[in-house]
């Protein structure tokens, strides 16, 4: 019971930490290459501002929208092509970090839900609707639209395929 | 408390900043050090870690994005970066996938809640996937005629 006890804050900041050292380091080493990497990142950080905040706002809107309690109510329901239809919608709007949502996972495999819905609800949290803009702004429209509708297939691919080679395994209790 | 009601919506709103605020840092910290990365090292020695085959980058960059454990987000500023810097669409899009579908570090939490078996099978299939997901992506886009620099 490690991670999901673990305030995330603590180690981002350290990161943090960790890559100004570094720089640090670096002035010292070598100012000039230091300098342009910092002027680089400026750079990169002014072009990225509008779309930040425009995840801001879709982050907002999708926390505004959905609740938990709302999302749990849809994955309860009984397995099959709509079960994985749901769990795929459910994956795709689920927000906050991948280990917040392993004890309501838990519970409803305990409480019936088939293998296949935990498995594409998981793989579903890889298409990230909040953070399209960003996406779109690195790789462009073309390729976020075809990565996306990849993920969203191979999401329903992977329940199928984890859900047979799993087929032993037992929900947590 | 329905959705639109004021309370509903300040305390969306604080989440969200929280949400947000703890994201900085990381976006901070990715950006600054793929810059000295970047600097530090020509696209041209970045090629050549990458540049070999195909399918060994594919592999790669998907082991790397497995063990990474930032948020999404990192994953498109790195893979951004990596792209500008020469590093090949395949190994990218294996890397942006890999670090979203397969978690070495949430893996015992991750067994711990939805069974050992589960969680190893569910992560080595989205390891499987996650090539199959950059070919397919990459060929399609050849495809359709759309470049992606």
């Amino acid at each position: 019971m490690k991670r999901q006890d673990t305030k995330p804050g603590h180690g981002r900041w350290w990161f943090l930490a960790a890559v100004a050292a570094l720089y640090a380091l670096c002035a010292v080493l070598a100012p000039e290459p230091a300098a342009r990497a910092l002027a680089h990142a400026g750079q990169a950080l002014r072009h990225m501002l509008p779309v930040l905040a425009l995840v801001f706002v879709l982050l907002f809107v999708f926390d505004l929208l959905l609740s938990p309690q709302r999302v749990a109510q849809q994955l309860g329901r009984p397995g099959g092509a709509r079960g994985s239809l749901i769990a795929l919608a459910a994956g795709i709007l689920s927000a906050g970090p991948i280990y917040a949502w392993y004890p309501l996972l838990a519970e409803l495999r305990a409480k019936g839900m088939r293998a296949s819905t935990a498995a594409v609800f998981l793989y579903a949290r890889a298409i990230k609707l909040p953070l399209l803009p960003l996406l779109f702004h690195y790789f462009g429209a073309g390729y976020s639209v075809v990565l996306s509708l990849y993920l969203a297939v191979f999401a329903l691919l992977s329940g199928f395929v984890t859900e047979r080679l799993a087929r032993t395994a037992e929900p947590a209790g | 408390m329905t959705t639109g009601s004021p309370h509903r919506i300040r305390t969306s709103l604080i989440k969200t900043a929280r949400t947000f605020g703890q994201a900085l840092p990381v976006i901070a910290g990715m950006l600054l050090l793929t810059s000295l990365a970047l600097t530090l090292f020509s696209p041209q020695q970045f090629a050549r870690l990458f540049g070999r085959n195909d399918m060994l980058d594919a592999l790669l960059a998907a082991a790397l994005g497995s063990i990474a454990a930032g948020p999404p987000l990192a994953s498109y500023l790195l893979g951004g970066e990596l792209l500008g810097g020469g590093v090949s669409l395949l190994a990218v899009t294996a890397l942006v996938v890999s670090w979203v579908t397969v978690g070495l570090v949430q893996l015992p939490a991750e067994a711990l809640f939805l069974g050992r078996r589960f969680a190893v099978t569910r992560n080595l299939v989205a390891f499987a996937f996650t090539l199959a997901v950059a070919w397919l992506t990459v060929q399609t886009l050849h495809g359709l005629g759309i470049s992606v620099t």
